[in-house]
């Protein structure tokens, strides 16, 4: 579906964020992205869309090479691109279904989106996304007014309403408690499952990687130092995308802070309102 | 554990030599304050002076008590004043809009020739006072309404355009980013991106204006202008000090009652 040939980006101050990255995303694939920061995890997924535009490389969508593309056609190939973010980034004075509806951006003139006079179509698929997302009470509050995973199902359910082919998710959890953080990922790995969607993940989370992503690609240095199933993400592997740590170490304080957390909350339910 | 012979005993918070310069500076001042109050006073007439509260009390004397049989007199050019300020704001807002957009770097379509002519707008138009502005309005299209309205849109797109560009270059680029990433054109990244981050400041930084706006064009009657102006010019003119004094009331009215809805409007956006 998605095929990256030797695409590379150097940032004008002479920063090479990836060097020669091959990829092949198939269809109904969710590709979890992991690497230390700064090895290039959130240049790649911006370089696919053209947020950030590669130095050179063939990025290829079911067949259309994306480097290629002149303004307007980029724009048109990015509404088969959905993008979810970090922080969500959806627009904080705007309602959630104007959010939602922003997604049909790409397809809509520019007076209809405008005038908020979306197609009766496109409004019925917003409200069916978020059902889905489980939001349809919340179509008519302010972004501003939801909690942090109330807004990143927002931010899920606008990448939808492109319907799109691919979707790129930029750590979809960083800001979000453990919980929520699971929450969210179920909900990403079904969405892409029910609608055979294929999906690059980044996401600094090594056990969560683990236990949603079906592939897992280590970036090391923008250059790829391991492809393959989770299974396979062994100590040997881990030290070489991150370099030397001791991973038993890591992992038992992962566990630590996962019961201090819930020891939190405990005690924090337990204080009356 | 550093040896103990180390450790100073004593700690100032500042040197000795900082201390002296810091004396230093102070006396240089003193003695510039005395040698410029010579400077300053070297052709006053101090009998003048001495007379002053006299004087004072002699036209404060004739201001009251206040002719308030004026006041009907006044409604006009109160109105006119108002409309002066609130389609002066009006105009120079529909102005600094797109000037704003121009200047801010990140909507700017083009940082080395558009940029700089939309900086150089906003410098010209707020180095030149409402005032100024009117007295060449004045000339050119002639006394009235208009040239009071244009002279107050042309000083506030400086000042709008100045604080709206900042308030541009202020928004958040990841909700920008999302928008552009759907594939929306640049018009549409402008009005789902930008526009609802900044409505905020555009409402706040207008009704400030606005306010100012009705200060200022109290004063644009004196070169021809139109509003209350002109009458204080007039009533200044025959002596009618108890007139003045309604004037001067019914502007400090105005300004507290524009300053009240003012601060009311911008509490309710925030």
């Amino acid at each position: 579906m998605l095929e990256l040939k030797s695409l590379s980006k150097t940032y004008r101050t002479g920063d090479a964020a990836l060097t020669g990255v091959s990829l092949q995303v198939p269809k109904g694939q969710i590709i979890g992205l992991i690497g230390p920061s700064g090895a290039g995890k959130s240049t790649l997924i911006r370089c696919v869309n053209r947020l950030v535009e590669p130095s050179s490389g063939e990025i290829l969508l079911g067949g259309d090479n994306l480097v290629t593309l002149g303004r307007r056609d980029l724009r048109t190939q990015r509404r088969r691109i959905g993008m979810i973010f970090q922080e969500y980034s959806l627009v904080e004075r705007l309602t959630v279904m104007e959010n939602v509806l922003s997604g049909r951006l790409g397809y809509v003139p520019f007076w209809r989106s405008f005038l908020r006079r979306f197609d009766a179509v496109d409004i019925q698929r917003a409200y069916q996304l978020l059902d889905r997302v489980g939001l349809l009470d919340h179509a008519n509050k302010r972004a501003d007014a939801l909690s942090g995973g109330q807004r990143q199902r927002v931010g899920i359910a606008r990448a939808l309403a492109q319907n799109p082919e691919l979707l790129l998710v930029d750590e979809p959890t960083a800001s979000l408690d453990p919980k929520t953080i699971r929450q969210i990922m179920r909900l990403l790995t079904e969405i892409c499952a029910e609608r055979n969607l294929p999906a690059i993940v980044n996401i600094h989370d090594v056990p969560l990687a683990r236990q949603f992503m079906q592939r897992i690609v280590g970036l090391r240095a923008g250059q790829v130092v391991f492809d393959d199933a989770p299974a396979a993400l062994s100590e040997d592997a881990l030290t070489r995308i991150y370099g030397a740590e001791d991973w038993d170490a890591m992992r038992k304080s992962d566990t630590e802070e996962d019961e201090s957390e819930s020891d939190t909350r405990r005690d924090l339910s337990e204080i009356p309102a | 554990m550093s040896n103990s012979s180390t450790i100073p005993a004593e700690w100032s918070h500042r040197s000795r030599v900082t201390r002296l310069a810091i004396w230093a500076g102070w006396l240089a001042l003193v003695a510039l304050f005395v040698w410029c109050w010579q400077v300053m006073t070297e052709t006053t007439i101090w009998a003048f002076v001495w007379d002053a509260p006299r004087q004072a009390g002699d036209i404060g004397g004739r201001m009251l008590p206040p002719e308030w049989s004026y006041l009907p007199e006044l409604m006009q050019p109160l109105w006119d004043t108002l409309n002066i300020a609130t389609l002066g704001t009006v105009g120079g807002v529909v102005l600094a809009v797109p000037v704003s957009l121009l200047a801010a770097r990140n909507t700017t379509p083009s940082v080395v020739v558009l940029r700089p002519v939309a900086l150089f707008i906003i410098v010209a138009s707020r180095s030149i006072n409402s005032l100024i502005w009117a007295l060449l309005l004045v000339t050119i299209i002639g006394p009235g309404l208009l040239a009071g309205i244009i002279a107050i849109a042309l000083r506030s797109i400086g000042f709008v355009g100045k604080l709206l560009y900042e308030a541009i270059e202020e928004t958040d680029p990841k909700q920008i980013e999302a928008i552009r990433a759907t594939g929306a054109g640049p018009a549409q990244v402008l009005t789902y991106g930008v526009v609802p981050q900044v409505m905020p400041a555009l409402w706040g930084i207008s009704v400030f204006r606005w306010d100012i706006n009705i200060r200022e064009s109290t004063i644009l009657g004196l070169v021809g202008a139109g509003g209350i102006g002109l009458k204080l010019n007039a009533s200044m003119a025959v002596l009618a000090w108890d007139q003045v004094t309604v004037i001067l009331l019914l502007i400090l009215a105005t300004v507290v009652v524009s300053e009240w809805i003012s601060a009311v409007i911008r509490r309710a956006i925030i």
